[in-house]
C-alpha cells in the first residue's frame, strides 16, 4: 500500500493531491500538464515537494512535517522511464545487475534469470544499449528496474515513445509483472486503452488535482471522467472465453450474453478485458434485423451527457456492463435517448483492436 | 638517440618526468574541481572557478612568483612541508608543480565540459537503482566523461611540456634538476653555438606535441565509441 499526499508549486501550476495505491497497477490517469510525472517524481525522490507525505508500507518516503525525506537511492523503487534511460556504456547485462549491485540482500544470479525469461531479452545480454530497438530498450528498462528488488515499481508513460506495434510487444509484460509479482507499480498514462489493459485502480487527474478514484471500468465507464476527451472515450467490459469457433471467432461470455471477436490468443476460459471505443457503438431503439454486426447487447440509459459540439456521450447498462456510446445530439433527440430509455447497442466484432483487449486479469 | 648531447637528452627526460607526474597528481583535484564546478551548488563557486582559471590569465612570472612566496624553503606552505620532508624549492618537484599549475585550467576545461555533456536524466536513473551519489560519479558520470577527461589529461601533459615562465621564476634554471626542455633552448640560445642544440629540442617539442594530440584523438575516438554503446 502507498499513501501519497502532496502540494508543489511551481511555474503557475499547482499539484494538490491526496491518494492510496492499493496492490496492483494503480494509472495515474490524465492528460499532459496534469501532475502525473510529478508526483511519481515525488515519489521516486527526484522531487522535493513543498509539503506532504508519501509512505511505501511501514517506511515513510517523505514527510514534511517530521522532516523526513530519504534520498533517491534510499528508497528502493524501480523507475521505468520514459526515455528508457539505459546506461550507454554498459552491456544489457550490466545495465540489470546495476540495481541488483545496490540491493542488499538480494540474490541476482537466480532473479536474472527468472527476469531474463518474463522479457524474453536473453539473446540481448552481451549487447550495448545504442544496438537495441525502442522495443527492446523498454524492455531491458523493465529488466533493470524490477531487478532492484524494489519494494514499488514507478512507470512513466513507459510506452509512449514507441509505435503501435512496440506498444503490442511490451504491453503483454506489464501485464505479467502486475499477474506474476506482487510489486505494486504506479503507472503514468494518458492511454484509454493502457489503463483498460493493465489498471487494478485508476486515479483520474486534471490540473493537478485527483477528480476521481475508482476501478478501471468505473473510470472508463463514467461519462463525467474523459481525461483524454470524449474522441477517446470508450468503456470495459470484462468476460471469459467460452470457445474459438472454427470460422476464425472466439465466443466470449460477457454476464450471460455471448459476444464474438476475431480470434483472440486468451485460451477457453480465461478471463479477459476488452474496451469498446464509444465511436464503435452504435445505438437502436427496437432489435435490429438482418445486420451483419455479431454483437447485439440490449440495456437501459443511464445517463447522456453532451457538450459544447455536436456530439453526446451515452452511458448504458448492459447484461455485459456498462457502456459508452458517442453519437450525434441530433440521434440522441431523434431517437428519445434519456435516462431509463430501452435500447440496442451494435458493436461489430472486427471494430475491437487487439491492443484493447487484455488478458489475465485477476479479478475478471 | 646519439643526434642528442647528454646534456639535451637530460633535459627531454626530466620534462617527460616532470610532465608526468604533474599530470598525474593533479588529475584526481582537476577532475574534483570539475565535477563541482559542473553540477554542485556551493557558496563561493565564481570564487573556486576564479582561482582554477587564475593561472590560464596571470603573467606566467607572477604565478611563478606566488610558488616561490608560498612553497619556497621560508613561505608558509613550503616551511611546514620541508619539514615532513617534501621539498620543492629547486627540485624538479617544483617543476613539477609549476608544471600542473599552470595546465591545471585547462584541464578542468576539457573535462568539466565533457562532465556537463553526461545526461542528468542518467545520473537520475542511477539514483533510483541505489547508487549514492559518490557511486552515481564512480560508475556513470566518470566513465561517461571518459573522454573528456583523457583529452584533458593529455592537454595538460602537453601543456606542462611546454611550461617555462613559472617553472624558470619558481625553481630557477638548474641543469638536471630543473632544465626543461624550454629552459634548456632558452639557456642554449644565450651561449655562441647554441643554435644547433636549440633546434634539436625544438625538433623534440614537435614530436611530442603532436604524438600527445595524435595519441589524445585515437583514445579519444575508442572510449567515445565504447561510451556511445556501440
Amino acid at each position: 500500500m502507498l499513501e501519497i499526499a502532496v502540494r508543489h508549486a511551481f511555474h503557475g501550476f499547482s499539484l494538490d493531491v491526496a491518494f492510496d495505491a492499493p496492490p496492483g497497477v494503480t494509472v495515474l490517469f490524465g492528460r499532459s500538464g496534469s501532475g502525473k510525472t510529478t508526483i511519481v517524481n515525488a515519489v521516486a525522490g527526484l522531487l522535493t515537494p513543498d509539503a506532504g507525505r508519501i509512505v511505501l508500507g511501514k517506511r515513510t518516503l517523505f514527510d514534511s512535517e517530521r522532516r523526513i525525506g530519504l534520498p533517491p537511492h534510499r528508497r528502493r523503487l524501480g523507475y521505468i522511464f520514459q526515455e528508457g534511460r539505459l546506461f550507454p556504456h554498459l552491456t544489457v547485462r550490466q545495465n540489470l545487475r546495476y540495481g541488483a549491485w545496490f540491493a542488499p540482500g538480494s540474490s541476482p544470479s537466480d532473479g536474472i534469470d527468472r527476469v531474463v525469461d518474463l522479457l524474453g531479452i536473453g539473446h540481448l545480454l552481451d549487447r550495448r544499449p545504442g544496438a537495441l530497438s525502442g522495443g527492446e530498450k523498454q524492455r531491458v528498462a523493465i529488466g533493470r528496474a524490477l531487478l532492484a528488488s524494489p519494494g514499488l515499481v514507478l512507470a512513466d508513460e513507459p510506452l509512449a515513445s514507441l509505435d503501435e506495434a512496440h506498444k503490442a510487444e511490451i504491453l503483454p509484460y506489464f501485464e505479467r509483472l502486475r499477474d506474476e509479482t506482487s510489486v505494486p507499480i504506479l503507472y503514468v498514462s494518458h492511454s484509454a486503452s493502457e489503463v483498460a489493459r493493465l489498471a487494478t485502480t485508476v486515479v483520474a487527474l486534471e490540473a493537478g488535482q485527483v477528480i476521481r478514484q475508482g476501478s478501471a471500468a468505473d473510470i472508463l465507464g463514467d461519462p463525467a471522467i474523459l481525461p483524454t476527451g470524449a474522441r477517446e472515450a470508450g468503456a470495459i467490459l470484462t468476460a471469459k472465453v467460452s470457445v474459438h469457433h472454427p470460422d476464425g471467432l472466439t465466443e466470449l461470455d460477457a454476464g450471460g450474453t455471448p459476444m464474438f471477436l476475431p480470434r483472440i490468443a486468451q485460451p477457453p476460459g480465461s478471463a479477459v478485458r476488452i474496451r469498446i471505443a464509444a465511436h464503435d457503438v452504435i445505438l437502436a431503439r427496437a432489435r435490429p434485423q438482418g445486420l451483419s454486426a455479431l454483437n447485439i447487447l440490449s440495456g437501459t440509459v443511464r445517463e447522456v451527457r453532451t457538450g459544447e459540439g455536436p456530439g453526446a456521450i451515452v452511458a448504458l447498462d448492459t447484461d455485459a456492463g456498462r457502456l459508452l456510446a458517442r453519437v450525434t445530439r441530433r440521434s440522441a433527440d431523434t431517437l428519445g435517448l434519456s435516462a431509463g430509455a430501452a435500447v440496442h447497442a451494435v458493436i461489430k466484432a472486427v471494430s475491437i483492436a487487439p491492443a484493447d483487449i487484455g488478458s489475465g486479469f485477476p479479478d475478471a | 638517440m646519439n643526434w642528442l648531447g647528454p646534456e639535451e637528452w637530460t633535459a627531454v627526460a626530466l620534462s617527460l618526468q616532470v610532465s608526468f607526474w604533474a599530470t598525474l597528481v593533479s588529475l584526481p583535484f582537476g577532475v574534483l574541481a570539475a565535477h563541482a564546478l559542473a553540477r554542485w551548488t556551493f557558496p563561493g563557486k565564481q570564487l573556486l572557478n576564479g582561482i582554477v582559471h587564475l593561472p590560464l590569465v596571470l603573467p606566467p612570472v607572477v604565478t611563478g612568483y606566488i610558488l616561490l612566496l608560498a612553497f619556497g624553503m621560508h613561505g608558509p606552505v613550503g616551511g611546514f612541508l620541508s619539514e615532513a620532508g617534501i621539498v620543492f624549492a629547486f627540485r624538479w618537484t617544483g617543476a613539477a608543480l609549476a608544471a600542473g599549475v599552470m595546465a591545471f585550467p585547462l584541464m578542468v576545461r576539457a573535462i568539466r565540459l565533457s562532465i556537463e555533456a553526461v545526461d542528468p536524466k542518467l545520473e537520475q536513473a542511477s539514483a533510483t537503482l541505489g547508487a549514492s551519489p559518490l557511486w552515481v560519479f564512480l560508475t556513470v558520470t566518470l566513465p561517461m566523461a571518459l573522454p573528456g577527461i583523457i583529452a584533458g589529461a593529455i592537454l595538460a601533459f602537453a601543456k606542462a611540456m611546454g611550461e617555462f615562465g613559472a617553472t624558470i621564476t619558481f625553481v630557477s634554471n638548474i641543469p638536471g634538476q630543473t632544465r626543461t626542455i624550454p629552459s634548456a633552448i632558452y639557456a642554449f640560445l644565450q651561449v655562441p653555438g647554441g643554435e644547433g642544440p636549440a633546434i634539436r629540442l625544438v625538433l623534440v617539442s614537435v614530436a611530442v606535441a603532436m604524438a600527445a594530440l595524435l595519441l589524445s584523438e585515437v583514445i579519444g575516438r575508442r572510449v567515445a565509441a565504447r561510451v556511445g554503446g556501440r
